[in-house]
């Protein structure tokens, strides 16, 4: 490692802290603002603390409309999590499939996969919202859950991991031992693509509890609200009860602060094979 | 045996295409088979009940020839423009400083840069509007303070706010991928590089960039795509400002056909036409780019 002139350093450093503050400063803000009530808000230096009452303040958040906060923590947990588990299993199944097996019609599936990665969700969820209206299945957990599950992006990188890391031998030495082909999708597959499915789920994880518009079209139960959509409510209602300002702003940092840990935790695995079918081509 | 691999193709493949067929494929069959029809009302007063009849182009050229919906892809394509370009520049600048090997503190900011993808959407497009908003914004309270007066939320500058929340929160995701990319690259390239006497601007410029392309390519593409689909930033901005009207962007206009005016085929057909936009932008970019790379 060859040292580097200081005034290389001084400049360098000075750039990232100023990026850090762009970045940091609204979060800065939006945690100082969460210990201040509406009157608060408005009165005081957005950059200082004035009267602080941080749990007596988020207690509110938990505690406004019979505890529909929760309700909606608990929705958004339940729509990442198990559209993501079912989206990572899902999109495995297919991406080992479509690498290893040769079948006709392979390279037209994989094809007509990809291309769905380019399509806008937005467009859509519209569409969308007229099918699952005909069927009854809107306004139900399941018309956000059932479209959480597909993930083509998701098909795709399994494809290229897949290729790249299960070797046919190892495939090869379980079927000459007799193993049938689930049995060695879940017993050896699974394992082998763990850090491809890791980022998966991340993936579609993040992908589903950021989703608004697709909620947004299909429930109108506020029970089935996800914390997204429940937040933008109370925003939307500010002007008729000021004391939404408030509780919007609590619940807005309650809200980022699991998944801030979360993406900061698990950075590593954002990048696990992420270009790495680009890199090939 | 033959057989029996086909059946486990079956197995593997067909729940993923099963769900795939729900989701993607019929909802872009019946988007356009509903952009071809259109609603007319019969009896008196239109009181006799509606009945769906085919309508050929009909919804499309309405909705071309509607100002507020092309207004509102043009506005969305100046926005693209302008600001995939800024960000994706400031994604690869951050990512080329911190590998640089005069960075500090690599895993501090490199988390700060990343954090705001944690913050959904609109939680940020609500953290943001409290920042843009006179009387609560302790930015414009500085501003102020400096003797500058600015209106984040005048019709000159609203799109520009926009663009800084989507920044905000796609910077650091983009140069995460940048930087995945730069690590894949085989050590004794750079070994080779510092040998010959590659100072770190020459290997910034003529090594990591263009081993950095495919990333840059990919979060472009993705970015293109995001842009098009523009929603909840103005939709929770509108209530501040007059400068966003329900027709700001071509995803809230189909919205507000949809579900204000009740005009679904009209939405359909507006959908179609942004999905189709979407695609000729990413292919048009991807093809572009790989002519380049083959020159």
């Amino acid at each position: 490692m060859t040292s580097t002139p200081l005034r290389w350093r001084i400049i360098v450093s000075s750039l990232l802290a100023v990026a850090a503050v762009y970045f940091l400063i609204p979060v800065y803000w939006l945690v100082l603002a969460a210990t201040k009530d509406t009157t608060g808000l408005f009165g005081s230096n957005g950059f200082w603390l004035a009267d602080p009452h941080p749990i007596r303040y988020l207690r509110m958040v938990l505690s406004y409309d019979n505890g529909i906060y929760l309700r909606w923590i608990a929705n958004s947990l339940l729509y990442a999590g198990v559209g993501a588990l079912a989206a990572t299993l899902l999109s495995s199944a297919a991406g080992y499939a479509l690498a290893k097996f040769r079948f006709p019609g392979r390279e037209t599936v994989f094809n007509i996969v990809l291309a769905g990665v380019l399509i806008p969700a937005t467009a859509l969820a519209l569409p969308l919202y007229l099918l699952f209206n005909k069927v009854g299945l809107t306004n139900s957990y399941a018309a956000v859950l059932i479209p959480s599950m597909v993930s083509p992006f998701g098909v795709y990188l399994c494809r290229i991991y897949a290729t790249a890391a299960v070797p046919d031998g190892l495939l090869e030495a379980a079927r000459i031992d007799g193993a049938g082909e689930l049995a060695i999708f879940r017993r050896i597959v699974l394992r082998v693509m763990t850090p491809a499915l890791v980022t998966v789920f991340l993936f579609q994880f993040v992908g589903i509890w950021n989703n608004f518009f697709l909620p947004l079209v299909m429930l109108s139960d506020q029970k089935l609200y996800p914390v997204t959509l429940g937040l933008t409510s109370w925003h939307g209602y500010t002007d008729r009860a000021p004391i939404l300002y408030q509780l919007t702003v609590g619940g807005a940092l309650l809200s980022v602060i699991p998944l801030m840990i979360l993406m900061v935790v698990l950075q590593r695995h954002w990048r696990t094979g992420l270009t790495q079918g680009s890199l090939k081509d | 045996m033959r057989r029996h691999r086909n059946l486990a193709v079956l197995a593997l493949l067909g729940p993923f295409c099963l769900l795939f067929a729900g989701c993607f494929l019929a909802p872009i069959g019946y988007a356009i088979y509903q952009s071809l029809l259109k609603v007319e009302r019969s009896g008196p007063l239109g009181l006799g009940g509606d009945k769906s009849v085919f309508a050929g182009f009909a919804n499309y050229s309405a909705a071309l020839r509607d100002s507020e919906f092309t207004g509102s892809v043009l506005r969305v394509l100046l926005f693209g423009v302008v600001q995939v370009p800024l960000m994706i520049v400031l994604s690869v600048v951050l990512a080329l400083l911190l590998e640089s090997a005069s960075a500090r503190w690599v895993p501090f900011f490199r988390s700060a840069f990343f954090l705001p993808h944690g913050v959904p959407g609109v939680i940020a497009s609500i953290l943001w509007g409290f920042l843009y908003v006179p009387g609560i914004s302790p930015i414009v309270r500085l501003l102020d303070g400096a003797g500058l007066q600015v209106d984040f939320l005048s019709s000159g500058t609203v799109l520009w706010s926009i663009a800084n929340i989507v920044t905000w929160q796609f910077a650091g995701y983009n140069m995460l991928i940048v930087i995945s990319q730069l690590k894949a690259v085989p050590i004794e390239l750079y070994e080779a590089a510092r040998i010959d006497g590659t100072n770190a601007w020459q290997l910034a410029r003529y090594l990591k960039l263009p081993m950095a392309r495919p990333a840059i390519v990919l979060t472009t593409v993705f970015s293109i795509i995001g842009t098009l689909q523009l929603f909840s930033e103005p939709l929770v901005l509108r209530p501040l400002t007059v400068a966003i009207n329900d027709t700001y962007t071509p995803n809230l206009n189909a919205y507000t056909q949809a579900f204000v005016n009740n005009s679904y085929n009209l939405a359909a057909a507006e959908a179609v036409l942004l999905a189709l936009v979407a695609c000729l932008l990413s292919f048009g970019f991807l093809r572009l780019v790989g002519r380049q790379g083959d020159e």
